[in-house]
């Protein structure tokens, strides 16, 4: 139904997009133990770093095989070799997750023979397993390098074995954040379900205090967890950018799934539930039934702030998908939508355009919208054209509690609708009735 | 100027840095020349380096020629303040795909750098390579100068590939690019004898504004600031200053080196930070700048601040004296920041001198005394234990180990280019002792240290 279009233009300005190895150092991240490592310039890994740290206000592992011109020229081995050596000596990682930039993509390393070589050399390293996942900076965005990672641990690290009818897998985009996977962890424990989440954030990211001091991340699916996918019933695709991960679990080990695009609209939260029903062939608790009823009663306090509004979006293709269709359950108008990258999803979204492009596009688009809803970079727009933000996406650096904020579930969306809805209510206190008293005073005073 | 690897040893090897001067006759001090090690490395890289000296020059284009990593996963976010052009804020890139790579990226970047031009109207339009079009051997300096002809507007090649070195080699590949293109191309419209620069300060915080008002008072004027808060015409005409005043570091030590040998511009070394540092800062510029009024100015103007100052800082000094603080910073910061936390009656027990030169470090161990620790190197570990060993009460480094010391649930003040308070000058000590105060006494550290009473073992 959209039509979507890429402005032609040689400069990006404020861009909207970043690249795929920070989304595959946030997918690792969601993995226990591991320390993820960049192949390429030591500064590749410093600004991933940085960008993580201010949105999740949390010590990160990130690690770089310090890539210099000359081991760029003579090829990358060497260094590749060092670092995880280095790692392994100095804190003792479960995993390592491997990935490269634009820099090493450009030359061209061998990695696979890389990785062979090394392994040969070293055949103490045989226990750890190091998932590599190709990320060049200059094709996609964060969104592919996360889907991308997901799929390189379900292909390498999963068994097959006896399939264990109560056990499902949850895979899990990176439009959901650390408070969103524990929603949705609550959700699939109360129908008697074991869910092995991947990646699985919560553990990791959410912000909590450890009794001692970690260099690999202290929390996240762990390795046994990810052996034994292969025994699962069934896998939840959570976030259509996961369904060729999702693919990769059928085809090696005959899994069936289902990809929830979303989970944040009444009717998306009631088919999920559904699911999760089904596959348990438990009754939906009586917790989410009342939950229902509550965000029901919210809609219906809420509608009259959301009828009509234009809300124009900047934000990755999962995350757009699904907050475009809450919008359109409660009645609003989407005005513009930006996103970063390619996506199955766009073609299909309820609206005239999607833009591939950057926040300068979004600037241009976004006049006269009622609402912005971006990342933390949005800000300054929103301040240039006096409208209100809702920041959503990644990265948000000035507002606390990245870590803990849930959008999904009926509790999710109720807050959804609560924070969107007093934004809206506060934009009406604020221009109509001074408006309206404008109107009335000229009235009663003519010049 | 293309970077050649002759080049690049030359800006290693700075002659007026420290670093690379012998230690005791034999050897060299390695700092600069250290090369990153692959899996211990945490710093930035040469392209970072260079755009954490220039992009403060808040009324240029920063266009960075390169994927979409080098631009899109870092730009807006430096904490340098504006007074006026938010143009330095913008994120601008070539945002490279494969087919750009594979074809070249040169007439990208040309088309590039007219749309800036045409869109936002910059005072000049500084270009960065990055690791990738380095590799792919694209030529900046002719794209720029083409560019520079076409539009008339300043265009400044910054050959700075990450993979060239460090942060550090990045800040003087951009002092570089100043020297080359920009110092020197314009006259002011008037000079005093009183005309310094600042060089080396970035208006992290705005912090700058706290010192900028006391120049103002003496009949200082900034001609430059290089590059905090600066534009781009006052860089062009910084060569007829009389005085270049470097602040707090070694980053962009080339630039005045060679502005005293190419303009006779004399440099002084000099931090903002600590009531004695700041005395010493403002007579130091009033004796190079030779007026017996000024100095005599400067006397007076100290004794009015340190007088205000010390009322100011009474109730503070009271709270925090005697209080242990473990230290964890780079270079000249390490001795500068020592001497404002002794101002404030505490005590440092233990300060990192990893990129220290041998200066620096004798001024530390002089201003730490016998028992003080010198970290030579410092993970995060390391740090931990020296905290617990000579149980200091907090720590005092950059926001890289924020977490390291939260998480340890010890009190932390941020002192890098991270933070969001500024401490420098007079009024900065009341900032940072009012920071200090609130970070030591804040009632959380009781109730975050405090286990589950149900987890308390009974006696």
């Amino acid at each position: 139904m959209a039509t979507i279009t890429t402005p032609r233009k040689s400069v990006a300005v404020n861009p909207l997009k970043q690249s795929q190895p920070l989304g595959a150092a946030l997918a690792f991240l969601g993995l226990k133990g591991i320390m993820p490592l960049f192949h390429g310039s030591q500064g590749c890994t410093a600004f991933a770093k940085v960008m993580l740290v201010r949105h999740f206000r949390e010590a990160i592992p990130l690690s770089t095989t310090a890539m210099t011109e000359v081991s760029t020229i003579l090829g990358g081995e060497e260094n590749v070799e060092q670092a995880v050596l280095t790692l392994v000596e100095k804190s003792k990682p479960s995993i390592i997750g491997l990935c490269t930039t634009g820099l090493t993509e450009t030359r061209g390393d061998d990695m696979a023979g890389i990785l062979q070589s090394i392994r040969k050399r070293h055949p103490e390293l045989h226990d750890l397993p190091i998932v590599f996942v190709s990320t060049p900076d200059f094709k996609g965005a964060l969104q592919d390098g996360f889907a991308a990672t997901v799929e390189s641990i379900l292909r390498e690290l999963p068994q097959p074995g006896e399939t264990r009818p109560n056990q499902i897998t949850l895979l899990i985009s990176s439009a959901f954040a650390p408070g969103d996977i524990q929603e949705i962890k609550e959700i699939v424990a109360a129908f008697g379900l074991s869910a092995i989440a991947v990646p699985d954030l919560s553990l990791s990211l959410d912000g909590h205090l450890d009794d001692s001091y970690n260099t690999v991340t202290s929390g996240g699916t762990t390795l046994a967890e990810l052996r034994e996918i292969g025994s699962s019933v069934y896998t939840l695709a959570l976030g259509d950018s996961m369904r060729n991960a999702a693919e990769t679990l059928q085809n090696r080990f005959g899994i069936p799934y289902e990809v929830f695009p979303s989970l944040n609209n009444l009717d998306a939260v009631d088919s999920f539930l559904e699911g999760l029903a089904d596959l348990s062939g438990l009754p939906v608790p009586d917790k989410y039934r009342r939950q229902r009823t509550q965000l029901q009663d919210a809609m219906l306090d809420t509608h009259f702030f959301f009828g009509r509004k234009r809300v124009s979006l900047a934000l990755e293709p999962d995350l757009l998908w699904s907050t475009v269709h809450f919008l359109h359950s409660m009645g609003a108008e989407v005005q513009a939508a930006v996103t970063t990258t390619k996506s199955p999803l766009l073609e299909d979204l309820p609206v005239e355009t999607v833009v591939i492009g950057d926040l300068e596009d979004f600037e241009r688009l976004a006049v006269g919208s009622d609402l912005l809803i971006g990342n933390s970079n949005v800000a300054a727009i929103a301040r240039r054209l006096h409208r209100p933000l809702y920041r959503l996406g990644f990265p948000i650096f000035d507002r606390l509690g990245n870590g803990y904020r849930c959008t999904v579930g009926y509790r999710g969306v109720m807050q959804l609708l609560f924070d969107l809805g007093n934004l809206f209510l506060e934009q009406e206190e604020n221009h109509v009735r001074p408006t309206y008293h404008d109107t009335e005073f000229k009235r009663q005073n003519p010049k | 100027m293309k970077l050649t690897q002759g080049k690049i040893n030359e800006l290693l090897s700075e002659s007026a840095c420290e670093h690379n001067h012998k230690k005791e006759g034999k050897g060299k001090n390695k700092s600069c020349t250290q090369v990153a090690q692959p899996g211990a490395a945490q710093g930035g890289c040469a392209f970072d380096g260079a755009m954490i000296a220039l992009v403060p020059i808040t009324d240029a284009a920063h266009l960075v020629h390169g994927p979409i990593a080098c631009a899109g996963n870092s730009w807006g976010s430096r904490g340098s303040l504006s007074s006026g052009s938010m143009l330095y804020k913008m994120g601008f890139t070539t945002d490279l795909t494969e087919n750009d790579i594979i074809f070249g990226g040169e007439k990208k970047l040309y088309k590039a750098i007219l749309e800036v031009k045409e869109r936002y109207n910059p005072a000049a339009i500084f270009v960065y390579s990055t690791c990738v079009t380095a590799l792919i051997g694209d030529d900046l300096d002719a794209v720029c100068q083409k560019a520079a002809e076409k539009t008339g507007v300043p265009v400044v090649p910054v050959n700075s590939p990450g993979f060239i070195g460090s942060k550090n080699l990045g800040n003087r590949v951009g002092g570089e690019s100043l020297l080359e293109y920009v110092v020197g191309t314009r006259e002011p419209e008037y000079t005093t004898p009183y005309d310094i620069n600042l060089i080396g300060e970035y208006n992290i915080a705005g912090e700058l504004w706290g010192v900028l008002p006391l120049f103002q008072k003496l009949g200082i004027r900034v001609l430059a600031q290089i590059t905090g808060d600066g534009r781009y015409q006052d860089i062009a005409c910084s060569h007829r200053a009389k005085l270049n005043v470097m602040i707090c570091s070694k980053a962009l030590i080339n630039m005045a080196r060679k502005m005293e040998e190419r303009y006779g511009i004399p440099y002084i070394e000099e931090s903002f930070y600590g009531v004695a540092d700041m005395n010493r800062c403002l007579r130091n510029i009033a004796t190079r700048l030779g007026d017996a009024d000024l100095q005599q100015r400067v006397e007076q103007l100290i004794a009015t601040e340190t007088r205000q100052l010390d009322d100011a800082l009474a109730p503070y000094r009271a709270r925090l004296k005697g209080k242990r603080v473990v230290l964890y910073t780079g270079g000249v910061k390490s001795w500068s920041i020592i001497s404002a936390a002794k101002d404030l009656g505490m005590e440092v027990c233990a300060t990192s001198t990893k990129k220290s030169t041998e200066e620096d470090k004798a001024r530390i161990k002089e201003l730490l005394g016998q028992d003080g620790i010198m970290l030579e190197k410092g993970n995060a570990q390391e740090l931990l234990r020296v905290i617990a060993q000579t149980k200091a009460d907090m720590l005092i480094a950059g926001g890289r180990n924020q977490y390291t010391a939260l998480k340890a649930k010890i009190p932390f003040l941020d002192i890098n280019q991270e933070r969001h308070h500024p401490y420098a000058g007079y009024i900065g000590m009341v900032e940072m002792a009012r920071e200090l105060e609130e970070a030591l006494y804040s009632p959380v550290w009781a109730q975050v240290r405090k286990p589950a009473p149900w987890d308390t073992e009974v006696i």
